[in-house]
């Protein structure tokens, strides 16, 4: 279904910033460093703990393989509720992250402890299908009540220079998704260079995405710090350009407590306090849970624990 | 915590806001004191061991961060300086001039290794005495230290190839005055060369900052280098001019202010004596609408920011072109406010002290002065520490070419920021400068890097990057930035002759 131009709206923009074609560059060298400048900050005390349990609310728990059932599905959301009961006071995670056909399972077994369900759609991981396709599955989706969909972008139209067509699918996915928030993944180890990743998060911006994500975590290199500064910065411009806020999700690759404290390090120090919550920062990760844990739990007794002591579900 | 999900209004574009500071904050992280030994009292390290000054007089250095004592070190008077002279002469006729090259090298080789091996200790007293951030010290300072005695250690046995069919002769005796901004970092480029090419060294560290040098000649003592060889003796104004005015010193290598280089100069007018002058900066940091803006801010910032703005080639003026100047300075005050102020020894520590308190006076005399000049400060709302020299990382908007913030070196955490609209233009605003260290420029295009840098009347033009050294590039200036150069093979030859 064509999207007409009515319904797109495009925010007011300076002259001269019309438009996605006219994505600032980015320069490389410059993002890496800075990157790493974030990985400097020492994070100790309480501050470490603050973090680590604002990671652990942050966390979308995913389990996206074609082995998943409903028993699997069922225990990753108690998993989502209950971390780690054996340690007081540890927050849930945020959200259960799953196919389409596993939402119903997930949304019941979760009830009503606020921890959301969101599923990948449109033909996930590649995204090559159809439109009306892509559109049946997201609102297959969104009937079976996902709260949010991530959905994956046309990364062949894209590389083609099709930016229309990516921009129109984003906008159709984002019509489906009607009150569900929409995740628009860049699977940015496909684009090759950091102005394609700014390019994409523009157009999917101005698109309708709610949330920006680097990856399915199904290529490598999924999320890196490089590539989130790049996202995270598109979201600040975007942001000053038409006073609406938009989420990152980083996803795949991030499983160790340390490196999701510089991510934390690199969103308060690029957009501050407003986002530095679940609705608008998120980490996309399996095994990133467990990590924080031990840390938490390190903090809590002053001694590691082997990972024996954290359900692996 | 459950996720929240209130439908979000987008705001109106003006009142948005971002807010750095956050319910989540970082816990102080300080680096230990205890990894670090300081003397209670510094004499003068000449002839290989160390001697009280003739003077008889001592003056304190104080922390910066908390104003409080952290030694005191001897004055030397023309006295010890000419005892230094007389000692470095002595190793250099005996024992520097004749020894093989190769040996030489191991000498300064050793250096290098104990600098790496001392460089927590090392950067500590560096943070303390100085007032810069551990961070710095312990990332920039320390490691480019090492790398230059590495480097120059390098070169020693290699001269005829650095000068292929020249022969090449030490000058003798080299007299190095070296500023407060990176008291080790200076050490290690005076001395290095000067030893590598053969010389010998009388070194004055700065009054404010002589801990790190004292340290480096314990490192010196400890390597065994012949006595004599170098010698680090401490004073200020006064001990300096003996040391430039001695008539046996062959070379002044001196960095600092350039009224302090032009009074060098009238010195040595009608002596044998050579000299390298490293003075004051204004660098033009230019940024075109093509650039890549992010990276260009984050340029700005390391530029300016980096050790308190107290670099000689600071880029200290910011041109931007109009079509994005609104858009670069919003950023510029978004980053502003996300460097930490603070204690120098805290790890997450961006700027650190300001290094005296007559630096502080000066920086605000220039605030004051660009106030009142008509242009528009804006500061980071930052908190500073009840005790010591701070000051807030500052930027000025709507200067003009004419004011004295845009012309005169202030050499502190202030940004003048100008814009312009053609290429022409802003190369002649920018040579407009009676300085010329270095340059910045910032943009996407190839063509225009190379004809910028090609018109930039700077020793140094940095592109779509700042303040980046290495041993192995040449640093130098144009015009009242000084001459020769240090760093390279360029480095050596202001400590050759060559003859042939």
């Amino acid at each position: 279904m064509p999207v007409t131009k009515e319904r797109i709206v495009l925010p007011d923009l300076p002259t001269g910033q019309a438009g996605f074609s006219l994505s600032p560059r980015i320069d490389q060298v410059g993002v890496e460093e800075r990157a790493s400048r974030f990985t400097k900050r020492s994070i100790k005390n309480e501050a470490k703990m603050n973090g680590l349990k604002l990671v652990l609310n942050m966390i979308d728990l995913t389990t996206l393989e074609g082995k998943d059932t409903d028993g699997k599905v069922k225990q990753l959301c108690y998993k989502a509720m209950h971390p780690h009961d054996a340690v007081a006071g540890i927050p849930t995670v945020a959200a259960i992250c799953v196919y389409p056909s596993m939402v119903k399972v997930a949304k019941k077994a979760l009830g009503d402890s606020g921890i959301k369900v969101a599923s990948v759609a449109t033909a996930f991981p590649s995204g090559q299908a159809p439109r009306d396709i892509k559109i049946r599955d997201t609102k297959y989706a969104v009937n079976e009540g996902a709260d949010e969909v991530d959905m994956v972008i046309s990364r062949g139209k894209f590389h083609a220079g099709e930016y229309n067509f990516v921009f129109d699918e984003i906008a159709a996915i984002k019509e489906a998704c009607g009150e569900a928030r929409l995740k628009v993944i860049l699977e940015t180890g496909e684009l090759g260079t950091f102005d394609k990743v700014r390019r994409a998060s523009d157009i999917a911006m101005l698109a309708g995405a709610d949330f920006i994500k680097t990856s399915t975590g199904k290529i490598q290199p999924a999320a890196t710090m490089p590539v989130t500064l790049v996202m995270l910065e598109a979201i600040r411009d975007f942001y000053y350009k038409t006073g609406k806020m938009i989420g990152m999700k980083p996803a795949g690759g991030i499983s160790k407590s340390k490196l999701a404290l510089h991510y934390l390090v690199m969103v308060k120090e690029v957009l501050g306090e407003d986002w530095l919550n679940n609705e608008w920062f998120r980490f996309g990760a399996s095994s990133l849970a467990n990590d924080v844990l031990m840390q938490i739990v390190k903090l809590e007794t002053g001694l590691y624990q082997s990972a024996n002591y954290f359900s692996v579900d | 915590m459950a996720v929240k999900t209130k439908k979000a209004t987008p705001k109106k574009s003006n009142t948005i806001k971002l807010k750095f500071d956050t319910s989540w904050d970082y816990s102080p992280a300080p680096e230990s004191k205890s990894a670090a030994t300081i003397n209670k009292q510094y004499d003068l390290f000449i002839n290989g061991e160390w001697q009280k000054p003739a003077s008889k007089k001592y003056f304190d250095t104080i922390n910066p961060a908390k104003e409080e004592k952290l030694s005191e070190v001897a004055d030397a008077n023309e006295a010890d300086v000419n005892k230094a002279v007389v000692a470095a002469r002595n190793a250099y006729e005996k024992v520097w001039k004749k020894m093989p090259a190769k040996e030489r090298a191991k000498y300064i080789f050793r250096i290098a290794r104990m600098v790496q091996e001392k460089a927590r200790e090392l950067a500590i007293i560096e943070s303390l005495d100085g007032g810069k951030p551990i961070r710095e010290s312990r990332d920039f300072d320390v490691p480019t230290a090492a790398n230059h005695f590495f480097y120059y250690a390098g070169w020693a046995d290699k001269l005829e190839y650095a000068f292929p069919n020249r022969r090449t002769e030490p000058l003798g005796v080299a007299g190095q005055i070296i500023p407060w901004n990176f008291p080790l970092l200076m050490a290690a480029w005076k001395i290095a060369p000067a030893l590598a090419t053969g010389n010998t060294v009388v070194l004055k560290p700065a009054e404010t900052t002589p801990l790190t040098a004292l340290k480096l000649a314990e490192i010196i003592q400890e390597a065994d280098l012949p006595p004599g060889v170098v010698n680090i003796i401490t004073g200020a104004g006064a001990t300096g001019a003996a040391i430039v005015n001695h008539p046996d010193v062959n070379k002044i290598a001196f960095t600092g202010s350039t009224d302090v280089g032009k009074i060098i100069q009238r010195a040595i007018a009608g002596t044998s004596k050579k000299a390298t002058l490293e003075l004051g900066g204004k660098a033009a940091n230019i940024i075109f609408e093509d650039a890549p803006l992010d990276q260009a801010v984050e340029g700005v910032i390391n530029g300016i920011f980096f050790n308190q703005g107290h670099v000689c080639c600071a880029g200290s003026r910011l041109y931007v072109q109009e079509s994005v100047a609104k858009q670069v300075i919003r950023k510029l005050k978004d980053r502003l406010e996300s460097l930490i102020v603070g204690d120098p020894l805290d790890k997450n520590t961006d700027i650190g002290a300001i290094n005296s308190r007559s630096q502080l006076e000066t920086i605000h005399k220039y605030i004051n002065i660009g106030k009142k000049e008509g242009a528009e400060m804006y500061e980071s709302s930052c908190r500073l520490p009840g005790k010591g020299f701070f000051c807030r990382p500052t930027l000025f908007t709507n200067v003009a070419q004419s004011n004295r913030i845009a012309q005169e070196e202030i050499f502190g955490p202030v940004l003048a920021i100008l814009t312009f609209r053609t290429d022409d233009e802003v190369i002649e605003k920018a040579n407009n400068s009676p300085y010329g260290l270095s340059a910045g420029v910032w943009t996407d295009k190839g063509s225009k890097i190379f004809n910028m840098t090609k018109r930039m009347r700077a020793g140094v033009v940095w592109a779509n990057t700042f303040n980046k050294f290495d041993p192995t590039s040449p640093f130098g200036g144009y015009k009242e930035s000084g001459f020769g150069r240090e760093g390279g093979l360029h480095g050596l030859l202001p400590y050759l002759n060559l003859v042939n």
